[in-house]
């Protein structure tokens, strides 16, 4: 069949585009929108290579929270992003030149290797066969690999609570019911009786603010 | 015409050097810095992916899954970072970030 070749040809080639179009768009909203495309790209040769959770996850987790929380940002914060781009072009040589080199000693690592042929005796967990893919990284991540899993999930814990406290602010301007102000409230509290003369109101300095 | 771990490895490579290239053509952008970065671990896991489906090996995918978990936080992090250092900054230009003198 020659549609798995195709099909790997086609998401390789519109994820790399993409991804050439996040670094290079002019806009950071446009670059948001291409990473979304990578990221959908990517689950596609997940697919491809057999994990579909995996792919499944990368749409939610990628697309779903993470392209949208970087969205929000962008749209959050008054920047002049045209200035922020001032300099492209003056960085373009060197990044070429360090890219190239990169790409180059990746691809001779990529084409120059070799599989050790006793790999099949080193292998820790083969990937059964009969199961989905789901169920088969379930069998493994909820019995060898518990531990790791509930370090990632302490991770997420982490960046959750460092995200709200970092960003959590109290105006003073802003006013906010507090409960517990509430109930401590007695009528001597908030109530003062005075004796008023007749036809003359409240008089003293300090009654300034009753009138109010 | 049949699709081998090259094929996927070399996806992964450019991937990962359009990533660095990113964080050197944007040097003035965060956020696009943060994608670039986004970038070079969707490209590490590409690899791992690989490597996982064509060694038979499910443990690959297990740490994938670990990185995916590390990658959403770390850009919640900085995401959180960025929003705190506009407040209080009113720029993200990367040369504005001097505080430290470092």
């Amino acid at each position: 069949m020659i549609f798995p070749a195709l099909f790997f040809y086609l998401f390789a080639g519109i994820c790399v585009a993409s991804a050439v179009m996040v670094i290079a768009s002019r806009n950071p909203v446009h670059s948001v929108l291409f990473l979304i495309l990578a990221f959908v790209n990517a689950s596609g040769l997940f697919i491809l290579m057999g994990a579909e959770f995996l792919a499944m996850l990368l749409i939610v987790v990628y697309v779903g929270a993470v392209a949208v929380l970087f969205l929000f940002v962008i749209m959050m914060l008054d920047v002049d992003f045209a200035q922020l781009r001032a300099g492209f072009l003056e960085y373009l040589p060197f990044g070429l030149l360090i890219g190239a080199i990169f790409l180059a000693e990746l691809l001779l690592v990529a084409g120059g290797w070799a599989i050790n042929p006793n790999i099949a005796t080193t292998i820790t967990s083969p990937i059964p066969t009969g199961v989905s893919n789901t169920q088969a990284l379930g069998l493994v991540l909820y019995t060898k690999y518990i531990h790791y899993f509930q370090l990632s999930s302490l991770v997420l814990l982490v960046a959750m609570i460092g995200a709200i406290v970092l960003t959590l602010r109290h105006k003073a301007s802003v006013k906010r019911q507090d409960i517990n102000v509430q109930n401590a409230r007695t009528p001597a509290l908030a109530m003062e009786v005075r004796k008023v003369a007749v036809g003359q109101g409240l008089q003293d300095a300090d009654a300034g603010e009753w009138v109010k | 015409m049949s699709i081998g771990l090259g094929h996927y490895l070399s996806v992964a490579a450019i991937l990962f050097t359009l990533g660095i290239l990113g964080i050197f053509l944007n040097r003035k952008n965060v956020i696009v810095i943060l994608m670039s970065i986004e970038l070079i671990l969707l490209a590490v896991n590409i690899n791992l992916v690989a490597f996982s489906t064509f060694m038979n090996d499910i443990v690959g995918q297990v740490f994938a899954l670990l990185v995916l978990t590390v990658a959403a936080a770390e850009a919640a992090i900085g995401l959180a970072v960025l929003v705190v250092y506009f407040r209080n900054r009113g720029s993200i230009a990367v040369e504005d970030i001097n505080l430290m003198k470092g």
